[in-house]
């Protein structure tokens, strides 16, 4: 085996290596597949749905499938692009995401991705669910509103960290994060140093006390849109 | 109810060799023992295990049958799906809350009694029907739901309520359920006389290779609706690197309007059990695991004592039939109440003692599946054929049915029709025709293949059931001429937005879209653009959804308004004044003319 793939996106032909997904191939080759729950250094999550792509005519998320030689994606189609815009204003109205006094707001993902999808405000009904929130520990403050269920919580702690402080609980619209404790954050094992901690893509964790350390205006995504630094070929 | 919890917890598990891969079997049985499963006892669980509590807290919360708050001694479950509906299961509910004085997911005052719905528990042939505990009940009326209920608060035991025992093995001591098999047409393929080992033996004499190419010659398809070639499965099991292999029967049998494998359960395990063996011997797994739902545990023990019976008679166990260096056993692992386990993947999580999400693909099962090793899942009836191929030959098999779909189906008819039960057709039989043997001629629509499936009015009954055309796992619903199919497309939707797993985006909140864009279209709230908005939605939900549930739920309301589109035309219009026809203007100025103290001007 040479190791070496190549496969089109969009008709433009791109090298891979083998046992790359389409997601890790399309970003080194400076092509940009919306994703929210996927991070590089986890194992892929395959939950938000995101990175959507037709393979072959068929879809499959462009985060966990293999690339294989002779594959044909489609990527950037007005379809796929319809798709996304659903799944992410289905996570605005899932949730309670107020962006406007949300210290994530500029560097948040979701947020991110909606202005780059050109979403200005959701077309399906807002669900308000009732949500907890989670003030107790000293540093760390959980906000279940603003949370996505991409797992990158649950996988870094236990994967990265070794520990188990996040775990998803329940199921269908009942499912949420669950911490390792029977009650609060705080009485989990859980430290500002953690991994898990900085991996959240929206406000759902945050670190207490920094969140405007960085004034609006001037924040990750307030100067280019997300994906940005893919297209740039920045690695 | 024991008096020392922690002690019962440590011995439970230990029971299970503190193993955190029997997490389903220890929560199964502390519940059992205890009634629930408490803050504690998942702390203990965990400890005992090598766990983290959360994730015994996971798992608690994932499956239906398992409860975090206490609850009574005696759980009623009474299933509400549409079949039950159509058959009168709110009477029957009225009777049983007049009766124990208390609402639905209410626990009576001396912690004896709760009582609960659930989904379809694959008794739709004699509706309505509930569990109570482990014990079923069907053809329920309001008179029996007040007796069970005397009954119950006299005695406390769920298993002495009189009842008249079911045909067969249902009477049965280690069953002694009242359901009956209901078998209204046998075919040669699975109710044919078989006399146990006959595949088995012809199979070992076989080397696996071979076996794996007769079934293969038979044209075999997976009978539990996907209808992937079982042959090529097992070569990729086969071929796949691993230490070990493994061999599931799925059982879960959830979809509602499906109940052809309790039948197979009940009467033809040995068929089962034989074709269990022959795949383990095809693909060389030495495990082999029957999966079965939480709602049929009444039949685990007689299972279990035919899978003894068969070590007994050496057909399981060291060297199978005197066929040297080949070891097969099979065990039972009972399932807690998760329709989306059905999916091959998240059967296999449950197997391991996770929730039950459905993995990520690839790899695929074939590649590493039960414990990351080789394994193959088909379903029971798939398993019965491989015997039968195994007996008969792969001409034999494939000589029955259609060109494009060799041999017979089972199909669970049920709903508004004559003789509701299981019927053993060849494939290719028109929908017309079986309608007129079902006795429902008369159907305004039929539901072939469940909710996930398609339903067809009288234009398309000259169609097919087989693979290339109305492909299906078994179930038929069957709709009389004055029945509302978008009230039944509102109860399928809530139905999947209840047994999503939750695990990816478009079918955890999807669902929960569609179904409120439905309801307010049967609530007269509806306009034109409506149709455009569900459809477009719905094709998102099915393209972008991590597995076959997500990937199939949209289809009631995809299916009708493409077969009876007139259905929700007749029920939406455009409002005059232009605002939304949801949009309740004098509602929304409310509680503002409250405060003002006067009327709107212009409303």
């Amino acid at each position: 085996m040479s190791g070496k793939i190549t496969f089109t996106i969009d008709g433009k032909e791109i090298e891979a290596r083998q046992g790359q997904t389409i997601l890790e191939a399309a970003e080194d080759a400076g092509i940009y597949i919306p994703k929210l729950c996927q991070m590089k250094g986890l194992v892929p999550h395959g939950s938000c749905r995101v990175c959507t792509v037709m393979v072959n005519g068929r879809p499959q998320a462009a985060c966990t499938q293999p690339a294989t030689d002779g594959m044909v994606v489609e990527n950037d189609t007005p379809e796929l692009k319809g798709m996304r815009r659903d799944i992410i204003d289905m996570l605005f109205v899932e949730g309670n995401h107020f962006c406007m006094f949300c210290d994530k707001s500029g560097n948040c993902e979701l947020q991110a991705i909606a202005y780059r999808l050109g979403i200005c405000a959701p077309k399906f009904p807002y669900l308000f669910p009732n949500r907890d929130l989670d003030a107790s520990h000293p540093d760390i403050f959980i906000d279940r509103n603003r949370c996505v269920l991409c797992g990158r919580c649950v996988e870094a702690s236990r994967d990265i960290d070794g520990k188990c402080v996040f775990e998803f609980v329940g199921r269908g619209p009942h499912k949420k994060i669950a911490v390792n404790a029977e009650a609060k954050l705080v009485d989990t094992d859980i430290d500002i140093t953690d991994k898990a901690v900085n991996v959240c893509p929206v406000g759902a964790i945050i670190k207490k006390r920094v969140g405007y350390a960085v004034p609006i205006g001037e924040r990750l995504y307030d100067k280019e849109p997300i994906g940005s630094d893919v297209e740039n070929n920045k690695k | 109810m024991t008096e020392n919890p922690a002690k019962t917890i440590k011995k439970i598990c230990l029971e299970h060799g503190n193993d955190k891969a029997r997490l389903m079997d220890i929560a199964i049985d502390v519940q059992k023992e205890l009634g629930y499963i408490s803050k504690e006892a998942m702390k203990e669980i965990a400890a005992a295990t090598g766990s983290h509590f959360v994730e015994v807290e996971s798992l608690v919360t994932f499956y239906s049958f398992l409860t975090e708050r206490p609850k009574g001694r005696i759980i009623i479950r009474l299933c509400n799906d549409i079949v039950d509906k159509m058959q009168g299961v709110d009477a029957v509910a009225d009777a049983f809350t007049e009766e124990l004085g208390m609402g639905f997911g209410q626990t009576s005052r001396d912690g004896l009694i709760t009582l609960e719905y659930t989904p379809c528990i694959g008794m739709c042939d004699q509706a309505p029907a509930a569990l109570i505990n482990d014990e079923v009940f069907t053809h329920l009326s309001s008179d029996k739901a007040r007796a069970i209920v005397k009954e119950l608060k006299k005695h406390k035991d769920p298993a002495k309520i009189s009842k008249k025992l079911g045909d067969g093995n249902n009477a049965h001591e280690l069953v002694k359920s009242m359901v009956n098999n209901g078998i209204r047409k046998k075919g040669p393929v699975i109710f044919g006389e078989y006399e146990p080992g006959t595949g088995l033996k012809k199979a070992l004499s076989m080397s696996p290779i071979e076996v794996i190419r007769e079934i293969k010659a038979a044209r075999l398809r997976g009978r539990g609706g996907a209808g992937f070639p079982t042959g090529m499965k097992w070569e990729f099991t086969r071929a796949a690197d691993g230490e070990k292999r493994f061999t599931i029967c799925n059982a879960d049998e959830g979809e509602p309007g499906t109940f052809k494998d309790r039948v197979i359960l009940t009467e033809k395990y040995d068929l089962l059990f034989e074709g269990m063996t022959i795949g383990g011997y095809a693909i060389g797994a030495e495990e082999g695991i029957l999966y079965l739902r939480g709602e049929y545990a009444y039949l685990k023990k007689l299972l279990e004592k035919m899978i003894e019976e068969r070590r007994k008679k050496g057909l399981l166990g060291k060297d199978v039939m005197g066929k040297k260096g080949f070891t097969f056993d099979i065990r039972v692992q009972l399932g807690a109440g998760a329709y989306v386990c059905g999916e091959e993947t998240a059967l296999i999580s449950s197997c391991e003692g996770l929730r039950g999400d459905p993995k990520t693909r690839p790899p695929f099962p074939a590649q590493k599946g039960y414990m990351g090793y080789p394994t193959s899942v088909n379903n029971v009836e798939t398993f019965c054929c491989v015997a039968r191929i195994m007996e008969k030959g792969a001409a034999w098999f494939a000589e029955i049915g259609s060109k494009g779909s060799p041999s017979t189906k089972l199909l669970s008819v049920s709903g508004d029709c004559a003789g509701p039960g299981v019927y053993e057709f060849p494939f290719g039989v028109k929908v017309k025709d079986l309608l007129k043997a079902v006795g429902a001629e008369d159907a305004k629509a039929v539901l072939v293949g469940g909710p996930s499936g398609t339903l067809i009015g009288p234009g398309e009954y000259e169609r097919t059931v087989c693979y290339d055309d109305l492909g299906t796992g078994g179930a038929v619903v069957v709709f009389g001429p004055e029945r509302d199919l978008l009230q039944l497309v509102s109860y399928y939707m809530e139905f999947f937005i209840e047994e999503s797993c939750g695990y990816c985006t478009p079918c955890r909140v999807g669902n929960v879209l569609l179904k409120e864009r439905l309801d307010r279209i049967i609530a007269g709230k509806g306009e034109p653009e409506d149709l455009d908005y569900l459809e477009s939605l719905g094709k998102t939900v099915k393209i972008s959804s991590r597995c076959g549930l997500g990937q199939t739920s949209p289809n009631p309301i995809l299916t009708t308004l493409k077969n009876f589109r007139a259905d929700y035309e007749s029920r939406v219009k455009k409002n005059e004044d232009g605002m939304q026809p949801s949009f309740d203007i004098k509602k929304a100025l409310g509680d503002a003319q409250d405060i003002t103290g006067r009327e709107s001007v212009i409303f």
